[in-house]
């Protein structure tokens, strides 16, 4: 996909990002709030933003809503799972480094992809490289990689490949 | 209306904080530097996340800026995270596991 429209989509998230953390709508924050915003997206068009090679598609918008719901639940099952582990006297941990294989390309969603990962039930991103990457599992149960890969990051990578592609 | 948002907000700031302990908790038992950090990570991100929502429904004109922090949390927490397993993992540290792939597979110091 063409990055051409990478400094107008910075410009307008920082923006937003101004707008929202001020609050307000008067002439002088918005003034502030656009000439600042101009000058980063101008020098720092060429760095990573989180929507750099994201698609606006309706298909696109309506993964990323199912993305953020699928995460929070995730989320969620996850620290119930840590807190009932941490609350038993056994401590019933089995860890292990296990390496998963990942068909996603765009560095945004491999970030997106590996921030999910460490945020959701007992995996921690350890190491990326290349297609494989390397995460640290508090119950680890198996250490096939296309199991793992099932486990642990495809349920994300369906919503990620919609909206990176 | 005010007092019942307020009700609901200090019990979903109570839960933020259980979560906190139990992070904490979690911290103290793990055996090793991964399973702590994950502890930690996890407990922390869903504390941070009910701490600050009961926050914001007991004050409400708080909820954009309070929005904002979560949104930075959320995006910052877990790439620290990362960080430092890898420096510990590249850092040689002892730890329990019964398989190590990225050792098997060496790692690029690039």
């Amino acid at each position: 996909m063409s990055e051409t429209g990478v400094p107008t989509r910075l410009f307008a998230v920082l923006l937003l990002l101004w707008l929202l953390l001020n609050a307000t709508l008067s002439l002088e924050s918005l003034v502030v709030g656009v000439v600042v915003a101009g000058i980063v997206a101008f020098f720092l068009s060429a760095s990573l933003s989180y929507l750099s090679g994201y698609r606006f598609t309706p298909a696109s918008l309506a993964a990323t809503l199912g993305f953020l719901g699928y995460f929070l639940v995730e989320l969620v099952k996850s620290n119930l799972a840590m807190a009932t582990i941490v609350l038993q006297p056994r401590l019933p941990i089995d860890p292990a480094i296990v390496r998963i294989r990942t068909g996603l390309k765009n560095p945004t969603a491999r970030l997106l992809l590996a921030n999910a990962i460490t945020l959701t039930p007992g995996t921690l991103s350890v190491e990326l490289k290349g297609e494989w990457f390397y995460i640290h599992w508090v119950v680890a149960t198996t250490n096939d990689i296309e199991e793992t890969t099932r486990t642990i990051a495809a349920g994300f990578e369906r919503y990620l490949e919609v909206m990176y592609g | 209306m005010q007092e019942l948002l307020g009700i609901l907000g200090s019990f979903v700031l109570f839960l933020g904080t259980l979560f906190l302990l139990l992070g904490g908790l979690g911290l103290f038992r793990m055996p090793d530097t991964f399973t702590r950090i994950q502890a930690g990570t996890k407990a922390t991100t869903l504390g941070t996340l009910l701490t600050l929502v009961g926050a914001a429904l007991i004050m409400p004109a708080w909820a954009i800026k309070l929005f904002l922090i979560l949104v930075f949390v959320m995006f910052t927490n877990p790439l620290s995270s990362q960080y430092l397993a890898r420096a510990a993992h590249r850092a040689g540290i002892k730890f329990r596991a019964h398989t190590d792939h990225l050792a098997e597979d060496g790692e690029d110091l690039a």
